[in-house]
């Protein structure tokens, strides 16, 4: 060999690989590390947005307990704390459009549609109570209603999926615009129903969902019923895509459609099935909001919440018993940031920023626990890795 | 003026919001990258605009100064967050759909923060006739007609003419369609990427801070913002990701919109109240006919990129 | 050696995992040489090539570009030193022209004009004896058109260095002709060519020298005029080739399936099977042989139900004369169906009907194999799913190429994967893990799978276990035809020996076996029958133990040579 130059050498610093394993109490390590960092950024972020925590910097501690407060004011016991039930409930209703996302999502089905599908289930829910109210008794009708946003639920789902099946139409997009299509159709029958032209539908007068009498008041008695339906759904949800055949077709195809056509899997009839699974979750989801705490319905009634869920089943990596976990922390932020809002009497969205920091962290952290960066040694013999 | 004409420029004028957003969200997508944070940067875009302008709109710089120092302050702003979402899913290669979603709910949030903070007396009411320029005294739809919406209009033509007439846009379309051909071919694929997603995001920006400091021009106007964000992601596919066809588009879009309240304002046409809603869907409607149409008849010139919503990492092939 | 050398690598190592794919290769090429590496599947000879060209990145070691050390970070910095590869598989953008193909990532002064793009590709196509179109979309082309971009992709940016990896391996004889005439013009005007191949012929005809790499190592380089067929080999695979296969005489072969004329088209219309009929006999290995991409994967998923015939008939002989009925896979509707059409007798040859038993009668009956079949079941494979066929009582097996992609889920684990062929098996809804597991810890130690447990995901599995789950599962599937499409792919020789005894107990047990190989020693050592396939046609059933490799050779290039001619 001749003379060697050494100047052109340039070498990178470090170059990234994708782990093969990690002990998943590593990786949840690391996902609650970055919940850590969120809640210190929001923190940060507050500083910098709320003047009343820039004149008096002590008042961060009063941040932080806000989170708890927001969830639990009082020292009651635990069935007497109404602020506690009113977060079980909110948590249910999220955790329930999130599950419904779930099958879908394991079938890598990107179902953006859940807040229209559940738009959907508490149209028909109340669809079915302002025309039937006043000729079903109580419980019939409240039956009925859940078949109605069962049908719509499940409607707005399949049509996607059917075009999915059929001719490969992007279903991100599809179930994207079926949202607006369905906050129309709502702002459509509000104004039907409401002649007067105000377009608020106002509580309908009908039989509200049975109270199981655990306490003394009665919120809390609502409250029990949704959380206990919704923690059912999960459990079975769970079982559903671990244990059952058709849980079992749902990973494979997501995994590989050539895979579950080799197995004799029909592809088309697992896509429109789950979609159905989906949109009947979300037609639940539908219900519990219509007919368990509205009794009315808005273009708002879902109120973003299928875009959340989108967010929540993600963080549980689809797992549906995590999800009990990841939607009770957003809630939390939620009612921190609105418990905040009322302590430093701030206007604005602060929950939606709050949200978005952790999530930005929770995401970002994925991150390392999917990839390890590797140092490159300059000496050409050893393979210390440095591991990040 | 005539009312027909009227309207026509008033559809357009309003369009011009969500031509902006596509604009850029097709740029993004042409990149690979669905970017469903574009209603939360339109909203932050907007946000970021009228910050600056709260800073300078008493401070008697020169109008032309003012304008300017209000659009770069959309812009910048709306990249910042463009950055983050390009860095949360390019470097560290998070779900495109959950990061974009992330982003909304933090944009459209933060920008209600800093828009309630503002005093709208100095951010809207003095820039505004420097905005609406030269059509600035008109009470027709005329008066829409300033700097930014014309802006819009030759972005989005320069928009194609990059992406279809030059070499940056082909490489760019490659990075979209295939990114591993493209880094095999030396096109600096993560390069491209961050580019075209802070541009496009750039660009989106631009949309909300038009709605809030030209079209409406009211002090609630923001919002009512995040809506046009999502139309704007139905624009693109309406477009088929042409930049030059949401010209079209917005003014289809547009009209489409609005049509129900121009409508009901005609004699001798009674439109009821109830069919406001159902036209205000059509542009979704109409939108998922194209997706459905385009799918069934599967030309390959009208699909979406086909690396779309795909993350690359090149040590994986 | 009086060339220059154009480029060299020193001590260069690559690593993916624990698996090592390069260790401490040194290599030099010349300008206006054709240097061929030489190596068996999984050698590394494509990992080393794609460190220089940008793609991977050397763990270890130095490349010198006329004599300077260089770092190739990015295939930028390839085209940059004048390196350019054209891939196996075709680094193309199908919405685009061959035009903007070939200007995609050239860093140019002056305007981008695509007329000016145009001339100066018909110009370097004239150069070298191309023929191309620069307007003609990518997704209208045919492979050689493709290869023809690519390579005209990488002279555009001037190249002086060429890879090509496995440039033959998708070409008819003429196109490979065609292409050698090229490379020859090139080397003439001083380019340096470095041609991936594992076929000996090739590299004799068209290389100057050959480097071989064994194992990830690199063994020698010769000059080809020193090199003999039989030197190569020995030097490639490393001793002598005496493959050590057993093979027994087809015991008792009677058909079991039978195809006959078929056709079928792929998506985009084209005719990738045409007219095929053969046989498989129970007990015996039935090879099939042929350039890549000759029809061997459509066909054996056309057996398997994951292609539509556009004609033509696979009739599964199912020996059933004088067996007891089982359950297996049969509705209790279409046993009493079957006793109508009086398919059962008993033991003393009277014939049973059911008739007037209750189900319990008749389950007892049937699970005391009390119940025979009167004769074998003809049934007609054509137009049914995979499920309908496993419904039909069809005991199919398929080894699939794509091991990751179609025959296993690569995230599940072994148990899971197992449950692919199984878990509609009960009646109930949900699925029986219990079976999957034992038969996945039977597997893994009857085949010496080396795996962490029986969840971890088989992605994480190396190769050789890979195939080993795959094959297991599929043997435990009880088949009696098994069809299996490049077995032994990339595996070391250990397992493709457990391979190998594994497909011949099949076949001594009454399998139909039927084995996609791309090695002839193998195929020749191993099946009883060979039937060679080209274009999508078959040019002769021969049998394996009289026919020469050269033989083989001669049919797996025949007809496309004539029909050309003819042309």
């Amino acid at each position: 060999m001749s003379e060697i130059k050494k100047n052109t050498v340039r070498e990178p610093l470090f170059h990234l690989a994708k782990r093969s394993s990690i002990h998943p109490a590593a990786a949840w390590g690391i996902r609650l590390a970055a919940v850590v960092i969120g809640f210190i950024l929001c923190g940060a972020a507050a500083f910098a947005m709320i003047e009343k925590l820039q004149q008096n910097p002590g008042k961060i501690v009063d941040f932080y307990e806000s989170f708890i407060k927001g969830i639990n004011t009082s020292n009651k016991s635990f069935l007497e704390n109404r602020k506690l039930w009113a977060f079980f409930k909110e948590t249910a209703i999220l955790l329930c459009i999130s599950l419904a996302v779930t099958p879908a999502f394991k079938m890598r089905f990107w179902n953006t549609g859940a807040e229209g599908q559940t738009l959907m289930g508490v149209l028909g829910a109340i669809g079915v109570a302002f025309y039937l109210k006043d000729s079903v008794p109580g419980w019939a009708l409240l039956l009925l209603m859940l078949v109605g946003a069962l049908v719509c639920g499940a409607v707005w789902a399949v049509i996607p999926a059917l075009f999915k099946a059929k001719w490969n139409t992007n279903e991100t997009l599809f179930t994207l615009m079926m949202n607006y299509v369905a906050t129309f159709l709502v702002s459509y029958f509000l104004v039907i129903w409401v002649p007067s032209g105000s377009s608020s539908l106002g509580k309908l007068d009908i039989q509200k969902l049975p109270v199981i009498p655990v306490s003394k008041t009665s919120s809390i008695n609502d409250s029990f019923l949704i959380t206990l339906i919704v923690l059912i759904l999960t459990g079975l949800l769970f079982v559903y895509l671990k244990y059952s055949k058709q849980g079992y077709e749902i990973s494979v195809v997501g995994e590989s459609v050539r895979t579950a056509q080799y197995s004799g899997i029909n592809v088309k009839k697992v896509i429109i099935r789950t979609m159905l699974v989906s949109g009947l979750l979300c037609g639940v989801a539908g219900y519990l909001i219509g007919a368990g705490l509205d009794q009315s319905v808005t273009t708002e009634s879902v109120g973003g919440q299928g875009f959340t869920a989108i967010m929540v089943s993600w963080l549980a990596k689809f797992n549906p018993l995590v999800m009990i976990l990841t939607s009770a922390l957003i809630t939390v932020l939620g009612a921190g940031a609105e418990q905040i809002t009322k302590t430093f009497n701030v206007r604005g969205a602060l929950p939606d920023v709050f949200v978005g920091i952790i999530l930005f962290c929770i995401i970002g952290s994925e991150f390392f626990i999917n990839y390890q960066i590797i140092f490159r040694k300059k000496a050409v013999d050893g393979e210390k890795e440095a591991v990040k | 003026m005539n009312i027909w004409l009227n309207f026509l420029i008033d559809s357009l004028a309003f369009g011009v919001t969500f031509m902006y957003g596509s604009t850029g969200e097709i740029i993004t997508e042409k990149a690979g990258h669905l970017n469903l944070g574009i209603p939360g940067i339109m909203c932050m875009g907007g946000a970021g605009g009228c910050l600056v302008l709260n800073m300078i709109g008493a401070s008697g710089l020169p109008g032309f100064l003012i304008v300017i120092l209000g659009i770069l302050g959309a812009v910048l702003m709306a990249m910042l967050c463009g950055a983050i979402y390009t860095f949360m899913t390019v470097t560290l290669r998070a779900n495109q759909n959950v990061t974009g979603l992330a982003l909304t709910t933090f944009g459209v949030g933060l920008m209600k923060v800093i828009m309630s903070k503002l005093d709208y007396a100095v951010y809207l009411v003095g820039p505004k006739a420097l905005y609406r320029w030269p059509f600035a005294g008109q009470t027709n739809a005329l008066q829409y007609l300033g700097i930014l919406f014309f802006l819009g209009i030759a972005i989005a033509i320069v928009a194609s003419i990059v992406l279809f007439r030059t070499k940056k846009g082909l490489h760019l379309r490659a990075v979209g369609e295939n990114p591993g051909t493209a880094d095999a071919a030396g096109v600096n694929v993560t390069q491209y990427k961050y580019a075209a997603t802070i541009i496009g995001s750039g660009i989106a920006g631009l949309g909300g801070f038009y709605y809030i400091i030209d079209y409406m021009a009211s002090q609630e106007a923001y919002l009512s913002l995040e809506a046009f964000g999502w139309l704007s992601i139905a624009l693109v596919i309406f477009a088929l990701w042409r930049p030059h066809m949401t010209i079209l588009g917005s003014l289809v879009f547009g009209f489409l919109f609005s049509c129900s309240s121009f409508i009901a304002n005609i004699e001798g046409i009674n439109v009821t109240m109830a069919a406001k809603p159902l036209m205000k869907m059509l542009p979704y409607a109409v939108t998922i006919l194209v997706l459905i149409i385009s799918s069934v008849r599967n030309k390959r010139e009208n699909q979406p990129p086909m690396s779309l919503g795909l993350p690359y990492f090149r040590e994986e092939r | 050696m009086d060339k220059k050398i154009a480029l060299s690598m020193r001590g260069i190592t690559k690593r993916f995992g624990k698996v090592i794919a390069n260790h401490r290769v040194d290599l030099d090429v010349y300008e206006g040489e054709v240097l061929a590496i030489l190596g068996e599947n999984g050698c590394g000879k494509t990992t080393l090539m794609n460190m220089i060209a940008g793609i991977y990145f050397p763990d270890e070691g130095k490349i010198y570009k006329d004599g300077e050390e260089v770092v190739i970070r990015s295939p930028k910095d390839a085209f940059e030193l004048k390196i350019g590869m054209i891939h196996q598989h075709f680094k193309l953008v199908d919405l685009f022209t061959a035009a903007e193909n070939i200007v995609l990532g050239v860093e140019e002064n002056g305007r981008y004009n695509l007329k000016d793009v145009n001339s100066r590709v018909s110009e370097i196509a004239q150069k070298y004896g191309f023929h191309i179109d620069p307007q003609k979309k990518i997704y209208d082309m045919s492979v050689s058109e493709k290869q023809t971009v690519e390579i005209i992709k990488v002279l555009y940016r001037g190249a002086d260095i060429l890879i090509l990896d496995e440039p033959t391996a998708v070409l008819t004889p003429q196109e490979i002709e065609k292409l050698f005439r090229v490379l020859r013009r090139m080397r003439e005007d001083g380019k340096s060519i470095i041609i991936i191949t594992h076929k000996l012929h090739e590299v004799l005809s068209v290389s100057d020298r050959v480097a071989i790499l064994r194992k990830g190592e690199h063994i020698a380089t010769v000059n080809t005029c020193d090199a003999t067929e039989s030197s190569l080999t020995e030097m490639m695979v490393g001793q002598k080739v005496s493959l050590n296969i057993e093979r027994n005489r087809p015991w008792d072969p009677v058909p079991r399936l039978e195809v006959k004329h078929i056709n079928c088209r792929d998506a985009e219309g084209v005719q990738v099977l045409k007219d095929i009929s053969f046989t498989v006999n129970a007990g015996e290995i039935l090879g099939i042989a042929g350039i890549a991409g000759s029809g061997q994967k459509e066909l054996l998923e056309a057996i398997a139900g994951l292609q539509h015939l556009t004609s033509g008939e696979i009739i599964f002989n199912n020996p059933k004369k004088d067996k007891p009925v089982t359950f297996f896979h049969k509705s209790m509707r279409r046993v009493k169906e079957l006793a109508a059409q009086d398919a059962f007798h008993d033991q003393m040859g009277n014939p049973i009907s059911f008739q007037g038993m209750s189900r319990g009668q008749i389950r007892r009956q049937v699970s005391e194999g009390a119940v025979l079949f009167r004769e074998d079941e003809v049934i007609d494979l054509r137009h049914k799913t995979p499920l309908q066929i496993r419904e039909l009582g069809v005991r199919l097996s398929f080894v699939p190429e794509d091991r990751l992609g179609m025959g296993l889920v690569g995230s599940m684990g072994i148990t899971d994967n197992m449950m692919l062929r199984s878990y509609r098996k009960g009646h109930a809804g949900f699925v029986d893990r219990k079976k999957p597991k034992a038969l996945a810890e039977e597997i893994i130690k009857e085949l010496e799978v080396s795996t962490p447990g029986v969840n971890t995901p088989v992605r994480r599995l190396s190769g050789g276990n890979v195939q080993k789950v795959l094959v297991g599962r599929e043997i435990a599937f009880a088949p009696k035809v098994f069809m299996a499409a490049y077995p032994v792919r990339g595996l070391d020789i250990n397992s493709s020996y457990t391979i190998y005894r594994l497909l011949n107990r099949q076949k001594e047990s009454g399998v139909a076996v039927i084995f996609v190989g791309e090695d002839l020693d193998v195929l020749l050592a191993l099946c009883d029958r060979i039937l060679v396939i080209n274009s999508g046609e078959v040019t002769g059933i021969v049998d394996a133990r009289t026919v020469t490799k050269e033989e083989v050779g001669l049919l797996m290039t025949k007809t496309n040579a004539s029909e050309k001619e003819e042309a």
